[in-house]
């Protein structure tokens, strides 16, 4: 036991857990903490804006798989992480919030900068801590740290008043915590498991529907093994992208509002649909009544809570899905044969549907559209480098025209849908894995937003790509008033946008405009090599519209393919 | 489902009255954890009441609702996914004591109207509590059917004020919540 300030208790606790980057912003009532920082060994980057902290931390968890950590002063600075995460609550990405707060003595009296941070984040975090005394910080830390990492991850607040930062007061580290009310692994139930196999291996037509719990396990591997074992197709969610290689033979790619004809279609003809780490999204499955009807649904989760909250389901697994997946893979009899005639069946209908959408979906005329900007973007990106993109047309293009190839290296703003998440995320990916490109797909509107984290990106030398897909336009709501609100234009032209290239060139980064599919060629090169943040500034038609389409409240049946 | 030893279920589902009897960490800030996730998920709370438990670091919380299976089925996941709630029993009328306290006061000018109410609180088990010359305030503990009943018994002669406790209940019999 050693004397220290809790300050200097929580720098050390976050030292424990490994942290590597710290994203945040100080201000008075963390400026006891940011002095400890001085004597600390994490790293930390200086954000422009709270909000981009907790992106930065979420990006940076999506890729490493373990919490980022994000720092901001009371009221106004906490506030401002909220959105950050709510979207990583949305997305159970795990980051730890750590807000200074007013002194206990100033706690509701309206003080400078107070706000009840743990009242406004209570609904989009797994748990929040205050303590009330210094020597709670180290243990504090640590429940929050497992908190956050285990069962469905999630973020954790932890907020500081500060007069408990500055006491001085004897401090116990403990190794092992245990937390009461609180028991997230659960030893997935055989019984179970052996009804799933028994259906998968009796069904014709069976499909897996792999979700964000599949990257959040990562039970690559597992999935793939699975597929390949019995010959099932694999459809992803869109939390799910890049859960399952999207170039190998069993891939479709994204089901959903804005997934892949030939997905959707196929969902539609199976026989049994296993879902794993899945949450049957309003957005991925359409009309929940239409999904799935009376046929198998299986439904592997880590979360007990999402079993039957959509959508019930005919046997239900609760566990890691990675664990899960495993034990389902050993109950498959060695001498198991698919029935090849069915299967071959079943394969050959998989041919005929892609290759009918393939011929049917005609892209844009124009030299450079959103389609064949991202399918150079794949061509020239290595199959490791990173993709996140921002929210829109541009979330929605990366989602149909990018194919993942490395599982794991995919992520975007999937579940609150939060404009100018891309960028930071793309960051604190890139200090996650440094030594890979990091992209990130980025509409005008989405970008405006968290542009100021180009100062980051080039000053803290996390340098990625902003492929910027520029319509001068809130594309996808401009897309619904043109379908569902006979044109009417409203607040959708981003009238005045800045030279993106000059914005870019003005923080140091580097900036390419291109008006042909070379030029496009070439930025890629130069940027890919280069290692410097770069603005690709890629002008499309603001006509451009995003196919195929599901309309909010229909089923996949009424999928609309082109205009 | 380990907090959830003593589930019961109903098959059908149609609405009824659940009792949740619900054990938590005994902390500020963790009543207001759980009315706010009712609030957000949009389930319904009719009583709430909170007391502290045999431990002193634990309360135990008895929260009715009225709702279908289903939807008793999530609102029961989703407060066990709250780290601050330690275990759930879900009570029905036939597994449960449970016991309500209300406080109604009434018009009572005419002494014979005093002397009734007086007659109806005995036939009721209630307690005269306080009695001038305008008013009558009884005391009933029972079920909420039960007092309800003796709030329609009574509403002829005007009730000024009532104050109702919500249901605090244990289950029946050796069930113990082993913590």
């Amino acid at each position: 036991m050693s004397e220290m300030s809790g300050a200097a208790a929580l720098m050390a606790a976050l030292e424990k857990e490994k942290v590597e980057y710290i994203f945040g912003l100080p201000g008075g009532a963390n400026l006891p903490i940011y002095d400890a920082l001085v004597d600390s060994k994490i790293r930390h980057i200086l954000v422009r804006h709270e909000q981009s902290a907790a992106h930065m931390a979420d990006g940076y968890a999506r890729i490493k798989r373990k919490a980022g950590v994000c720092f901001a002063t009371s009221g106004p600075g906490a506030t401002n992480l909220v959105t950050g995460i709510a979207t990583a609550y949305a997305d159970s990405s795990p980051i730890i919030a750590v807000t200074g707060q007013v002194a206990l003595p100033m706690i509701g009296k309206d003080a400078f900068q107070e706000t009840d941070i743990i009242g406004v984040t209570n609904p989009c975090t797994k748990y929040a801590f205050q303590p009330r005394i210094a020597s709670e910080i180290p243990e504090m830390v640590k429940k929050s740290f497992y908190i956050a990492e285990s069962g469905r991850p999630g973020p954790v607040l932890i907020d500081i008043p500060k007069d408990v930062q500055q006491q001085v007061t004897k401090m116990d580290f403990p190794e092992y915590i245990k937390v009461r009310g609180y028991n997230p692994i659960v030893d997935a139930d055989l019984s179970e498991i052996n009804k799933a196999c028994e259906m998968i291996l009796k069904a014709e037509k069976p499909m897996i529907m792999a979700g964000g719990g599949v990257i959040l396990s990562g039970a690559f591997s597992e999935l793939q093994t699975l597929a390949e074992l019995l010959s099932i197709p694999v459809v992803t969610t869109f939390k799910g992208k890049g859960a399952f290689p999207e170039n190998h033979p069993l891939a479709l790619g994204p089901i959903g509002m804005h997934g892949h004809a030939e997905a959707n279609k196929m969902v539609q003809e199976a026989d049994c649909i296993l879902a794993i780490g899945a949450r049957f999204s309003d957005r991925t499955v359409g009309r929940f009544d239409e999904f799935g009807k009376d046929i198998n649904v299986i439904h592997f989760d880590v979360d007990p809570a999402e079993i039957g909250k959509n959508k019930s389901v005919n046997a239900a697994v609760i566990g890691d899905v990675k664990s899960s997946l495993r034990t389902l893979i050993k109950l498959i009899p060695k001498n198991f044969r698919t029935n090849e005639e069915i299967s071959k069946l079943w394969l050959s209908r998989k041919r005929e549907i892609v290759n009918y959408y393939e011929e049917s979906i005609k892209d844009y005329s124009r030299e450079i559209t959103a389609k064949k900007a991202l399918k150079k973007l794949r061509e020239i990106l290595p199959a490791d480098g990173i993709v996140t993109t921002e929210v829109g047309q541009c979330q929605m293009w990366a989602s149909l025209h990018f194919d993942v190839i490395s599982p794991g290296t995919f992520f975007s703003s999937t579940g609150l849908g939060t404009m100018g998440f891309g960028f930071p995320a793309s960051i604190g990916a890139k200090a996650a894995r440094t030594d890979v490109p990091v992209v990130d797909i980025a509409g005008d509107g989405s970008f405006n937003m968290t542009e100021n984290s180009l100062a980051v990106s080039v000053l803290e030398e996390l340098p990625v790509i902003v492929f910027l897909l520029n319509n001068q336009m809130l594309g996808m709501v401009a897309q619904w008033q043109r379908t569902f609100y006979n044109r009417r234009y409203s607040g959708v032209h981003q009238k005045n946008c800045p030279d993106y290239c000059k914005l870019a060139e003005s923080y140091g980064a580097q900036a390419h405009r291109v008006s042909s599919m070379d030029e496009l060629d070439k930025a890629l090169k130069v940027a890919v090599k280069s290692n410097i943040a770069t603005v690709i500034d890629i002008p499309i038609d603001p006509d451009e519209d995003v196919y195929p389409f599901v309309a909010p409240g229909t089923g996949l049946k009424d999928m609309i393919i082109g205009a | 489902m380990q907090k959830n030893k003593n589930t019961i279920f109903d098959e059908d589902n149609e609405n009824k009255m659940y009792i949740l009897s619900v054990i938590v960490e005994n902390k500020p800030g963790v009543l207001f954890r759980i009315t706010n996730l009712f609030r957000s998920r949009n389930f319904n709370i009719e009583s709430i009441t909170v007391g502290i438990t045999e431990k002193p670091d634990l309360s135990r919380m008895t929260i009715t609702t009225v709702s279908d299976v289903k939807t008793l089925e999530q609102l029961v996941k989703q407060l066990q996914k709250l780290i601050d709630i330690i275990q759930i029993n879900v009570l029905n009328k036939e597994n449960a004591v449970y016991r309500e306290l209300a406080l109604i006061k009434m018009n009572a000018k005419d002494p014979t109207t005093r002397i009734e109410i007086a007659n109806f609180a005995t036939i009721y088990r209630g307690n005269i509590m306080d009695i001038s010359n305008e008013t009558i305030t009884v005391e009933i503990i029972g079920t909420p059917d039960k007092i309800d009943a003796f709030k329609n018994l009574v509403s002829n002669y005007g009730i000024i004020q009532v104050a109702r406790t919500g249901v605090s209940a244990l289950p029946r019999g050796a069930v113990n919540d082993d913590l």
